[in-house]
């Protein structure tokens, strides 16, 4: 366990060469690569996400915990794919179609994958049609649609009544968000959830999961 | 015209122009289309709309380059044309101004995140903002204005190149400032304070924050800027976060709301007041108004 919790210290510190190399000798001394993930990992972010919401550190603190949690699945997640253990799951996430506003979406797509969720990434400018496939051929759980721009708020309407047309409503959590979107808009077009940052979006998927389970 | 700075180190109070973007969407830019890319075909739009802030009485005004550094424009590949765009910006408010207000160069983020946080080399950024600031040095603006600014590493880096490439003209720099229960940092954790030290140690001339969380957050931002430094202020502050009313975004602050709280700002030593996101003509023809005791022209 002591090991774990140097996991997790030092990902909150965000030395990545050092979360890298205790991950790997977790696995050496044969600690199941899952308890890794969750009692190392994703413990740590989980500290870095409550203080970045509560203003005690900022943006680069999260970066660098973000890109010491990535050196770290890289070592686990060939091993948790050969245990059949499957990934907390898994969200298709963009900013939609004419709009290229990206910071609040890759900040969410940050905390996601720190949360440990397997994030599909469409970048900006994404068409209804490219949510729904992806969505589709990938088994994902949840689609993520960011808008920053009123004109484009339609395309999330049109991404809920396709998942409808195709079978996907209900079997696939819809979230939105986005500085002109709010919980009304989002009831108002169906989808399941809003949320208003990216700490609250990372929440948000978790519930989904506690529901099904 | 008198030199700008001295005009502020004589106590002169100023009004800059408001929002550019609402205003290029109403005359044609298409979503998803690089709001400077109209500066290559259409800078008739330019100098409509600088016309109308002067109009309104602005006595600064601002070119169309808030994304015309070449990092930024290479996402519209663009990258090639930034020395035209940026050129013919600053020539198109030249024209309209004509010498009756001042021509501020916009340079606003390059839109990456420097290493180690992100994966941009700092030399990057470094020399594609030095490609904007030779072109507005070529081009003879009054004035180059840093803005919107929320990592103090990219800030640095921009008022580096600015004081390199366009030695002899003023530079203002305004970084972005969201409020917190401890008070204001940018998304990148600095705090007013550091900036103001680290920006008047860099040679900035004239200091401040724009956009933000409306116009009342602005006068704590000033208040506490004018604690760390002895530079000229100044605060271009948005009409607030915008709501959505029957579909539409609307910006909650009226023009005699953000005129009201501009004596403040003055109040709170601030010298030059202008507009962000969702302010328009009529919300400088108000502040122009309302200043009017303090301004002397």
């Amino acid at each position: 366990m002591e090991l774990l919790k140097q996991i997790s210290f030092n990902l909150q510190n965000g030395f990545d060469e050092a979360v890298a190399e205790l991950t790997k000798e977790a696995v050496e001394k044969q600690i199941p690569p899952d308890e890794i993930m969750n009692n190392g990992l994703i413990a740590g972010m989980n500290i870095v996400g409550e203080k970045f919401k509560n203003h005690e550190i900022f943006l680069p603190d999260v970066l660098l915990a973000a890109r010491a949690m990535n050196r770290a699945m890289e070592v686990l997640k060939p091993l948790l794919i050969k245990d059949g253990i499957p990934v907390r799951g898994k969200v298709v996430i963009g900013s939609v179609k004419d709009d290229l506003h990206d910071i609040g979406k890759n900040l969410v797509a940050i905390l996601l994958k720190g949360a440990g969720f397997e994030v599909i990434d469409l970048g900006n400018d994404v068409p209804a049609e490219k949510f729904i496939s992806v969505a589709a051929e990938e088994n994902a759980h949840v689609i993520g649609m960011s808008a920053l721009l009123t004109t484009t708020m339609p395309v999330m309407k049109k991404v809920v009544d396709m998942a409808k047309d195709e079978g996907l409503y209900g079997k696939v959590k819809i979230m939105v968000g986005g500085a002109p979107v709010s919980k009304e808009f989002a009831k108002e077009i169906g989808a399941d959830a809003y949320s208003y940052d990216g700490a609250n979006a990372v929440e948000t998927i978790e519930s989904f999961f506690r529901e099904d389970s | 015209m008198k030199k700008l700075l001295e005009r502020l180190h004589n106590g002169e109070i100023l009004v800059a122009d408001g929002a550019m973007g609402t205003m290029l969407f109403q005359r044609g830019l298409k979503s998803g289309e690089c709001p400077e890319g109209m500066n290559l075909s259409r800078s008739f739009i330019l100098e409509d709309i600088a016309r109308l802030y002067l109009d309104a009485g602005a006595d600064i005004i601002q070119t169309n380059t808030f994304g015309g550094s070449p990092l930024k424009l290479a996402s519209y590949s663009l990258e090639d044309k930034a020395a035209l765009i940026n050129r013919n910006a600053v020539s198109a408010v030249k024209k309209v101004v004509a010498g009756k207000a001042y021509v501020s160069a916009s340079c606003g983020p390059c839109g990456k995140i420097l290493k180690p946080y992100g994966d941009t080399d700092p030399e990057d950024i470094y020399e594609s903002f030095e490609i904007q600031m030779q072109a507005f040095a070529e081009s003879g603006c009054d004035v180059i204005c840093i803005e919107t600014m929320m990592d103090l590493g990219e800030m640095l880096l921009a008022l580096k190149a600015a004081k390199k490439k366009a030695p002899g003209i003023p530079v203002m720099a305004t970084m972005t400032y969201d409020p917190t229960p401890k008070g204001f940092f940018t998304i990148m954790g600095d705090t007013i304070e550091k900036a103001a030290h680290t920006l008047e140690e860099a040679g900035a001339d004239v200091v401040g924050s724009n956009c933000g969380n409306g116009i009342e957050n602005m006068i704590r931002i000033a208040r506490e800027y004018r604690k760390h430094t002895i530079l000229p202020l100044i605060i271009q502050s948005n009409a607030g976060l915008p709501l959505l009313e029957n579909g539409e975004l609307v910006y909650p602050e009226t023009p005699e709301f953000m005129a009201m709280k501009a004596k403040e700002l003055v109040d709170a030593g601030v010298s030059i007041i202008g507009g962000c996101c969702g302010t328009t003509p009529e919300h400088i023809r108000a502040i122009k108004k309302a200043l009017g005791s303090n301004l002397s022209s």
